[in-house]
């Protein structure tokens, strides 16, 4: 059983577009999720197999309409649930916001 | 670096787990924004393009290269152990029979902490599905037309083993220095969808 990211060779995607002059991250919070999780990686709080699989399972609706650092913050949000680091309901903005 | 209306929601989110886990002990203050300028400052594609220089003027230390590549990078300062754990690197050369291409099918691996961040198509789902069934197709699409009589391989990348190409020496530059064969060295390059 394939995963959704398990794309090699699949039909049906369009033409690949390059974006001149591209930035390394598009906005801080995208340099934000991947200095984020290094950190956590560095901390023994999960590893790079775990992050990897934490975003190859996640719901293939959301996979497809993430983006690339969307996926990965999910995965991390994932992985700090299910080790126990956050609750999931500490994971929800404050009402302020 | 900007931040739309779109994306002003996970900008609020990641900074709120930030907080979180400095609450947890689990992240110092300060050490998102030096990770982030340490990750800017070092890997880069000139690191790739100084490796390709040396081999281009060293047959010796392209042919170390080729065959062991971890090793043969420390040589120029360089080294895959800069990231979260040291991965293998493979050098593939390109030659008048076969023109090497680097993908990575099943998410983004690319030797990030030696040529810095990959392109966003790189990590694109048109990229990674369509040029291990299509190369020639691909590589049409980045303005590379290659001779009906040269191969294309594709070395699809992993967690653990990153690849990187070795592009053919232009005809024309045998007078040149090592940082001025450098200087012809781009990122598409040194991962296929481009000669130099």
């Amino acid at each position: 059983m394939s995963r959704v990211n398990d794309v090699g060779g699949m039909s049906g995607f369009p033409a690949v577009i390059e974006e001149p002059d591209e930035p390394p991250f598009h906005s801080d919070w995208e340099a934000h999720v991947f200095a984020l999780n290094g950190a956590l990686i560095k901390r023994g709080v999960y590893n790079l197999d775990e992050f990897r699989d934490a975003q190859e399972r996640l719901p293939v609706q959301e996979y497809l309409s993430a983006s690339y650092y969307e996926r990965w913050f999910a995965a991390i949000t994932t992985l700090l649930r299910e080790k126990g680091v956050v609750a999931a309901e500490e994971l929800e903005l404050p009402d302020e916001h | 670096m900007s931040d739309d209306h779109g994306s002003s929601v996970i900008s609020a989110q990641v900074r709120h787990v930030e907080s979180l886990l400095e609450s947890r002990g689990l992240l110092d203050a300060g050490e998102i924004d030096t990770r982030i300028d340490e990750f800017l400052a070092g890997g880069s594609p000139a690191n790739g393009a100084r490796i390709v220089a040396r081999a281009w003027a060293d047959p010796g230390f392209a042919e170390r290269l080729l065959a062991d590549a971890n090793s043969a990078i420390r040589e120029v300062g360089l080294s895959m152990a800069g990231g979260l754990q040291e991965q293998r690197l493979k050098v593939v050369a390109n030659t008048e029979a076969e023109h090497n291409v680097v993908v990575c099918t099943l998410c983004s691996c690319y030797p990030i902490a030696l040529l810095g961040p990959s392109p966003g198509w790189y990590k694109s789902e048109a990229y990674r599905s369509r040029v291990v069934r299509d190369p020639r197709g691909v590589l049409a699409e980045f303005g590379l037309e290659l001779p009906v009589g040269t191969s294309v391989a594709v070395w699809d990348a992993s967690a653990e083993s990153r690849y990187m190409v070795l592009p053919r020496r232009p005809v024309g530059t045998e007078g040149l220095a090592e940082d001025e064969l450098a200087a012809l060295v781009t990122r598409k390059g040194l991962i296929g969808t481009a000669v130099v």
